[in-house]
């Protein structure tokens, strides 16, 4: 698991020194066909700027949104999506597969 | 997860040592593992070494509620020998998947850096000279293209004596039948002498080099995420339905 996905993690860190509020997504559990491996990431900085992905662009905004109010709170969420969600028309994955995120601060 | 632990982890990936980010689900506390250290629960330890072995993140259940292993190795690597036209894309192909690439050509007009995408390692030597440094291993693959029984035997020679998980060598299938004849002669087994693929790539009609490329790199993707599963499985990390193994 090399290559972009470590450039998610060096550039998390590189906001991170430079003052920024940064928050990591991370894909811990799929199931079915879903678009990301485990361990896939996403950093986002409090700006809104992100890089990386935990799918293929399905529930990415509603992962940051949440990622900019846990830099406030500090706590960290475990989030699941999956199409049986009420909310699926919006965030959902639209391939049917459902996935977990650990989404938390860089302290 | 605190800072500390996420420098540790990107100092790693720079100084290429395999780590684990540990993370436990429920508490939500983390720290970084990595093999040789003895701090962290035995159990945890073997299922961290599998992650790192598997080169996949799962969670594991515990009495202190799941627990989250995504390892972080070091890149894959591909030594490509003859520092030729086709090596061009291939190079920079393969830096895109995450490959560290590292040309060996000891023809130095081939060689010349000028030549190539930046963060390509060339060296200009001959491969027996070259590879015994570059420590091949089971993350490694090996490309020859030169089509030159004095530089590409050599090469894979050093290949076949390793565990790298992908051999190929361009050249049509006669050249690939005196190939094999010659590394036979050598004393290299059949077995062995089968990790070659030859001619090089997947099937795919490809003429341009860009194209060639695509088809070297398609056929060392499949070899590297399907040579494990068994037929008709799933491909890891896409397809599966487990959602966690209990190990505690």
């Amino acid at each position: 698991m090399a290559g972009p996905d470590e450039d998610v993690l060096s550039t998390a860190l590189a906001w991170r020194r430079d003052g920024h509020r940064v928050a990591l997504a991370t894909v811990v559990e799929t199931w079915g066909s879903s678009p990301r491996p485990r361990g896939s990431q996403l950093a986002v900085r409090e700006d809104g700027l992100f890089l990386g992905s935990v799918s293929g662009g399905c529930v990415e905004a509603k992962v940051i949104e949440t990622a900019q109010r846990l830099m406030h709170t500090g706590t960290p969420e475990l989030l699941e999506f999956g199409v049986s969600h009420e909310e699926a028309w919006d965030v959902g994955l639209a391939c049917g597969g459902s996935v977990r995120i650990f989404v938390e601060t860089i302290e | 997860m605190r800072r500390a632990v996420l420098e540790a982890v990107v100092a790693a990936a720079k100084g290429k040592v395999p780590i684990v980010i540990v993370a436990a689900l429920r508490s939500g506390s983390e720290r970084a593992w990595s093999p040789g250290d003895d701090s962290l629960d035995p159990a945890l330890r073997d299922a961290a070494a599998r992650a790192l072995a598997t080169d996949d993140a799962f969670t594991v259940e515990t009495s202190d509620g799941p627990v989250f292993l995504r390892p972080v190795n070091p890149p894959l690597r591909l030594f490509v020998v003859g520092a030729v036209h086709l090596a061009v894309p291939l190079a920079s192909m393969a830096a895109t998947l995450g490959y560290g690439v590292t040309l060996i050509d000891p023809r130095a007009a081939f060689a010349r850096a000028e030549r190539w995408p930046p963060g390509v390692d060339v060296r200009c030597a001959w491969p027996d000279e070259a590879f015994p440094a570059l420590k091949l291993d089971a993350r490694s693959a090996v490309v020859t293209l030169t089509h030159d029984p004095k530089i590409d035997d050599p090469a894979l020679q050093a290949a076949l004596g390793s565990r790298a998980f992908y051999i190929g060598a361009l050249g049509s299938k006669k050249t690939h039948a005196s190939r094999l004849r010659r590394l036979e002669a050598a004393g290299f087994q059949h077995a062995n002498l089968a990790r070659i693929h030859g001619p090089i790539g997947l099937a795919i009609g490809a003429r341009s080099p860009g194209e060639i490329a695509v088809a070297i790199l398609a056929q060392m993707t499949d070899v590297l995420r399907r040579a494990a599963v068994p037929p008709g499985g799933a491909a890891q990390g896409q397809d599966a339905s487990t959602p966690g193994e209990r190990i505690a």
